[in-house]
């Protein structure tokens, strides 16, 4: 596929609200559908970008994604200015958060996100300096 | 088995998609967690959990389960049913614990767990 194919979408994530956690994903995952990617494939996407945007909300107040879907498969880009992750390779242990009994209480914090978004995608590099913000950058073939 | 059985063995109240009580189902999950039901819940059709929050449906509807039990009489809000209608989950609420719903629908034998791995 020529780079004028290649489809680009961004989604805001907003600041402290939890009701909205879940749009992006389920917008992206019904344009997915719609350009008929296999169910497999939709499914990691889906878990993937819901896990990234459930922390993007508990954990560094919103921020955005940059979606880019070509021949080769589906980019993402997840943003945000939070407070950044101090050891990466503990935030990526199942099982390990930093998240609030509040958090446990609305169903997620179990430290089983990023376990989660790597699990579903063949490739993820993160990004993340404390006090300036994490970008995540998650690539699932279609 | 389809939800209409379940929500006869369970009598449980029916709040949203009465069109799909004749759907057939097969394998069902429970946890109060959602990110244990986006890492286990494999091939679920049906979510049986206590949390009752929008988020419940957004997890069913991004692994496409369809029929959502919430236990102990725990009521959704209009906001989180008319979430679950548009994406076509049949919401049912049942007055039993999460072990009662899970062992009265598994003691039929005619659905089965949904865990990776087991």
């Amino acid at each position: 596929m020529a780079a004028d194919n290649t489809i680009k979408l961004h989604y805001d994530v907003p600041n402290d609200d939890f009701t909205r956690a879940g749009e992006a994903s389920s917008d992206l995952k019904g344009k997915l559908k719609q350009m008929g990617i296999s169910p497999d494939a939709i499914r990691k996407v889906s878990i993937a970008l819901y896990e990234g945007e459930i922390n993007m909300v508990i954990h560094a107040n919103g921020g955005y994604i940059d979606a880019e879907i070509s021949e080769n498969g589906l980019k993402l880009v997840l943003c945000d200015t939070g407070p950044g992750i101090n050891d990466i390779v503990q935030a990526t242990q199942a099982g390990f958060s930093t998240a609030l009994e509040q958090t446990r209480m609305l169903g997620f914090g179990a430290g089983m996100g990023l376990p989660n978004m790597l699990q579903n995608t063949d490739d993820m590099i993160i990004d993340s300096i404390v006090g300036v913000g994490t970008t995540i950058t998650m690539f699932i073939k279609m | 088995m389809t939800v209409s059985d379940i929500q006869k063995l369970l009598n449980a109240k029916v709040l949203s998609c009465n069109e799909k009580l004749n759907m057939e189902v097969t394998n069902a999950f429970a946890s109060d967690m959602m990110s244990d039901c986006l890492a286990f819940a494999k091939d679920a059709n049906v979510l049986i959990t206590g949390l009752c929050n929008p988020q419940v449906m957004r997890t069913a509807e991004l692994l496409d389960i369809e029929c959502i039990i919430f236990i102990k009489g725990k009521e959704p809000t209009d906001s989180m049913i008319t979430l679950a209608q548009n994406n076509g989950i049949c919401v049912l609420m049942s007055e039993y614990c999460m072990f009662e719903t899970a062992g009265i629908l598994f003691k039929t034998g005619e659905i089965g767990g949904a865990t990776v791995g087991c």
